[in-house]
């Protein structure tokens, strides 16, 4: 059993590798989909889910690495009826979160971002934490609840 | 993923397909501005029907055509809109900008009673 936090023993995980290349997008939504499937989510929390996941990935891919190929880990776990879904990169990192979690704030206007993919994030989980480090990466934790009881195992 | 156009009175009409996602909407946007520039539209109309999914990189490619179709200055609307993208769309305040219909037809009498 793998331990996520100290005290914490998870159920099931997985961890993901891949390089930072947009078609791998959908890859990371639906496999942690896929890996959540168990404890039966509405499609409505699912949907949450994929969006959150797909939000960070995206970041990782086009802030994270913005000038090349790197490589992006995602790691989830599952608690009971709780997940996390860590998604980190190596890349070069956010100078000031605080400001990139405004809505609208995008350090890319060039690239047409709508700078609404932290307050998605926000909003479609239970809790976000978004650690980084000038060119060192940034680490993006993702927590969801959901609401339908799994089966007793 | 793919992009269905045609023109009704003027207007370009566009049915998105597949999954909204970062990779695709790279794709999108160059077949969509395509689009734009061959026809002397005076509207854009997206469909959003075969939609499954949609993250924020949806949010920029609609803003995104929302500013060609204005410097253009045509008008813009959206139409057949799950509650799923509803919620993005509200959340982003796309809402107050571009106006949603419940089907294309009304989207295009929309614009071309504008």
């Amino acid at each position: 059993m793998e331990r996520v936090a100290e005290g914490v023993r998870v159920d099931n995980y997985l961890r993901l590798v891949f390089p930072s290349r947009s078609e791998n997008e959908s890859l990371a939504r639906v496999a942690v989909a896929s890996f959540v499937a168990p404890l039966d989510p509405t499609m409505e929390e699912l949907t949450e889910l994929k969006t959150a996941v797909s939000e960070a990935v995206t970041n990782a891919i086009i802030h994270g690495y913005p000038d090349e190929i790197g490589e992006v880990v995602v790691a989830c776990a599952l608690h009971g009826n709780r997940v996390q879904v860590v998604v980190e990169d190596r890349g070069v990192g956010i100078p000031d979160v605080d400001l990139a979690k405004q809505p609208m704030y995008t350090s890319r206007p060039e690239l047409e971002r709508s700078g609404m993919g932290m307050t998605i994030m926000e909003t479609f989980v239970d809790k976000l934490e978004v650690e980084s480090k000038p060119g060192e990466g940034t680490r993006v934790t993702l927590i969801k609840t959901f609401r339908t009881a799994p089966d007793v195992m | 993923m793919s992009v269905e156009t045609k023109l009704e009175r003027g207007i370009v009409v566009i049915a998105l397909k597949g999954e909204l996602d970062h990779h695709a909407v790279e794709q999108m946007r160059d077949r969509i501005e395509q689009q734009l520039a061959e026809h002397g539209y005076r509207g854009l109309v997206m469909s959003f029907r075969n939609i499954d999914f949609m993250d924020s990189s949806g949010l920029g490619l609609i803003l995104g055509r929302y500013r060609s179709v204005s410097e253009h200055g045509g008008k813009m609307a959206l139409c057949e809109v799950n509650p799923t993208l509803k919620r993005l769309f509200e959340m982003s305040g796309l809402l107050k900008v571009i106006p949603v219909y419940d089907s294309e037809e009304a989207a295009v009498a929309a614009i071309l009673g504008a």
